[in-house]
């Protein structure tokens, strides 16, 4: 039974490693750390089995299209449940905070990498990141009682002079608690994934390619849209996508922020929407054994979303090279 | 054939043709003191705007005179230096302007937390529980929040941690073994996946697995386990980049003298990493020490004080918060902000230590 160990980029002719007692110790680390590595791989696995599992039994209950319903009394008699409105809500929301925060994300990124010098740059980077530890709660809260104020008027101002772009439009007057304030509350959250993964690959732009770029000379602008973006594209695609998948699962924030309907209304400077993962912390106490199971059924959904942005993500930015949102 | 030494122009004459010269090679160019003047112009020109007209408010003036400024300076170097150079110009002035737009948040966040915190926060709100003090009623306090957070992120720490490094030590020790490449590779795929877990979702797993499934009730350790999956994929990845710049010297030097893999890893390789290690450990707790989600699916909210994870309801910062919010009276709204003030001064303390460790531990490149 051969358990040679090589160290990494040892000679293939490595001499074996003697001695009983050697091999099991190695043996026995191995082990541990291989069974840390397939916990990881089991834990994913059992959280997808057992929201399937748990999820079947509402779903067998509901009298209603699960995915075109736009109602939610899953604890009724006979159930009666879908998650057309949440799936809106959410997806709604989550485009707000890209068509916000990608683009300011980025331009923090650039600033950063190919702007500032570098001790204000990494104190600014530094600053970013700080707002990435800022508890979601916070951001709701901060969201409800200072920014939605703050956004009154610009809100009415759009609805005023943009009416005729039918989101846009509000029939109410009535600005507060809307899809648009929650979509401008995980902009600001997801800023720092966006900024943080860009400006990683940016600061990997080759020295030589800015430097043929800057010698032929071209402007700082020109620059950067020859040699950095072309570079970095794929890390700017998956940090959108590492930051929508951000966005998507945001549960606490837009729960406060949001009043909660269960109608899809497109005119999003009105008061309502939802999304899956607020609904599950607003019902979450009230639910009954099937309304558990219909939240349950809902976070399976936005699982499965999740999962597909973010491995999507991970394969567009494997193929570059290896950066990783965890270390952001 | 001899060169005749050029006539040296009057000084002048030299000053003007260097000037053309210049101006033929390389175009026109704004004066240095462009930008500040248009700021100067577009600032006064929004406060004029604010007063005349529509235009309101001190986010409003300000909004309406960077726009002024990008509009003045664009034109003004598309008339002089031309399209390149003014393309350069407004790219310039969005990207500071990305910056400027991306600080407000944070200072205003702080802000907010630290004023509305203060009006409530004082030593009685640190000890003392909610226990018998009603929503609508001044006093109480978050010690049994406090407890129950320190308990819950214990606990996720103590596990999360230990398997966070061996995972990392895996994929970076081990992970070049022929007969682990493929498993290592699915490993270290889906710990990045698994950083893009909801946290609500996560919570939901846990209630599945824990409660529906095995009959444990809702509990401090129920959340703790939430949060240790939470911090597992972040735990990883810093340990992981750590190892992996641990110089190969060092395990070879320790290979020759004949100590076996697992001891050089356990006594020379994590030993060195260990500034990295720990930085990444406290990062990661202060990601999960502000989740709220999933303490809200795995335990029940209480205002007495529970030492004991295992069992019954045990409160938590973030809980706590969301129940004060939720109450909507001012006494506990005051209670809300001031331990928001609390835990955000907790989730600081341990990302500016970890950052600070960072800076003056660690292996150098």
């Amino acid at each position: 039974m051969s358990t040679t160990v090589k160290p990494p980029g040892a000679p293939e002719t490595a001499p074996e490693i003697k001695g009983a007692a050697v091999r099991r110790g190695d043996q026995v680390f191995l082990g541990l750390s291989r069974g840390a590595g397939v916990l990881i791989l089991v834990i994913m696995a059992a959280i997808a089995v057992f929201l399937i599992w748990k999820a079947i039994p509402s779903l067998q209950a509901n009298t209603a299209n699960f995915f075109t319903t736009q109602d939610w009394t899953p604890d009724a008699d006979p159930a009666y449940f879908g998650i057309a409105a949440l799936a809106f809500g959410t997806i709604m929301t989550a485009i707000i905070a890209m068509l916000l925060a990608v683009p300011v994300g980025i331009g923090i990124a650039l600033f950063i990498a190919h702007y500032a010098n570098k001790r204000l740059g990494a104190a600014l980077g530094f600053i970013t990141d700080l707002l990435a530890a800022v508890p979601s709660i916070i951001f709701g809260m901060w969201g409800l009682s200072f920014l939605m104020p703050q956004m009154q008027g610009f809100l009415q101002w759009l609805a005023t002079y943009f009416a005729w772009i039918p989101l846009f439009q509000n029939d109410l007057g009535i600005y507060t608690r809307s899809i648009m304030i929650a979509g401008t509350v995980l902009a600001i959250m997801v800023l720092p994934t966006v900024s943080a993964i860009s400006r990683e690959v940016f600061l990997q732009v080759p020295r030589e390619h800015i430097e043929a770029a800057l010698a032929l000379g071209a402007t700082r602008w020109e620059m950067v849209r020859m040699s950095v973006f072309p570079f970095a594209r794929p890390g700017m695609i998956s940090a959108s996508m590492l930051g929508l998948g951000r966005a998507l699962g945001e549960t606490i924030a837009v729960a406060l922020v949001l009043s909660a309907t269960y109608t899809i209304n497109w005119q999003i400077t009105e008061p309502g929407g939802n999304t899956f993962a607020a609904n599950i912390a607003l019902r979450w106490n009230e639910a009954r054994p099937t309304g558990l199971s219909a939240l349950i059924a809902s976070g399976l959904v936005l699982f499965v979303i999740t999962l597909a942005v973010n491995m999507f993500a991970r394969i567009v930015i494997a193929r570059r090279s290896e950066f990783s949102g965890a270390n952001s | 054939m001899s060169t005749q030494p050029p006539v040296s122009p009057a000084p002048d004459e030299r000053v003007e043709s260097d000037r053309l010269l210049h101006d033929a090679l390389a175009g026109g160019k704004l004066p240095r003191w462009a930008a500040p003047a248009a700021g100067v112009a577009s600032l006064v020109l929004a406060f004029g705007l604010n007063v005349v007209t529509f235009v309101d408010g001190v986010a409003g003036t300000l909004v309406v005179a960077a726009l002024l400024f990008a509009t003045i300076q664009t034109g003004w170097s598309f008339a002089v230096e031309g399209r390149r150079h003014a393309v350069d110009r407004l790219a310039t002035t969005l990207v500071y302007t990305t910056f400027l737009v991306a600080l407000a948040p944070l200072v205003a966040i702080l802000l907010t937390v630290v004023v509305r915190g203060l009006k409530a926060l004082d030593l009685d709100f640190l000890l003392t529980s909610m226990r018998g003090v009603s929503p609508r009623a001044e006093g109480g306090g978050v010690y049994h929040a406090i407890i129950g957070t320190l308990e819950q992120v214990g606990i996720a720490a103590m596990i999360g941690i230990p398997l966070g490094i061996m995972t990392a030590i895996y994929l970076v020790e081990y992970a070049a073994q022929a007969r682990s490449r493929r498993l290592a590779r699915a490993v270290s795929f889906f710990v990045d996946v698994m950083t893009g877990v909801p946290s609500v979702v996560v919570g939901l797993f846990i209630y599945t697995a824990f409660v529906l499934t095995l009959g444990m009730e809702r509990s401090g350790f129920a959340a703790a386990l939430a949060l240790t999956i939470l911090m597992i994929p972040v735990v990883v990845r810093s340990t992981e980049e750590m190892l992996r710049i641990v110089p190969r010297d060092l395990r070879e030097a320790a290979y020759a003298l004949g100590i076996p893999k697992w001891r050089t890893i356990l006594k020379v390789v994590l030993p060195t990493a260990l500034g990295g290690i720990v930085t990444g450990a406290m990062l990661a707790v202060a990601r999960i020490a502000g989740e709220t989600a999933p303490l809200l699916l795995t335990t029940f909210m209480t205002t007495s004080i529970n030492w004991n994870p295992f069992a019954g309801p045990q409160a938590a910062l973030p809980t706590f918060i969301w129940d004060q919010f939720n109450s909507g009276t001012d006494a506990s709204q005051d209670r809300a902000w001031a331990a928001a003030l609390v835990l955000i001064t907790i989730v600081m303390v341990l990302y500016l230590t970890a950052k600070i460790i960072a800076r003056f531990t660690g292996v150098k490149r």
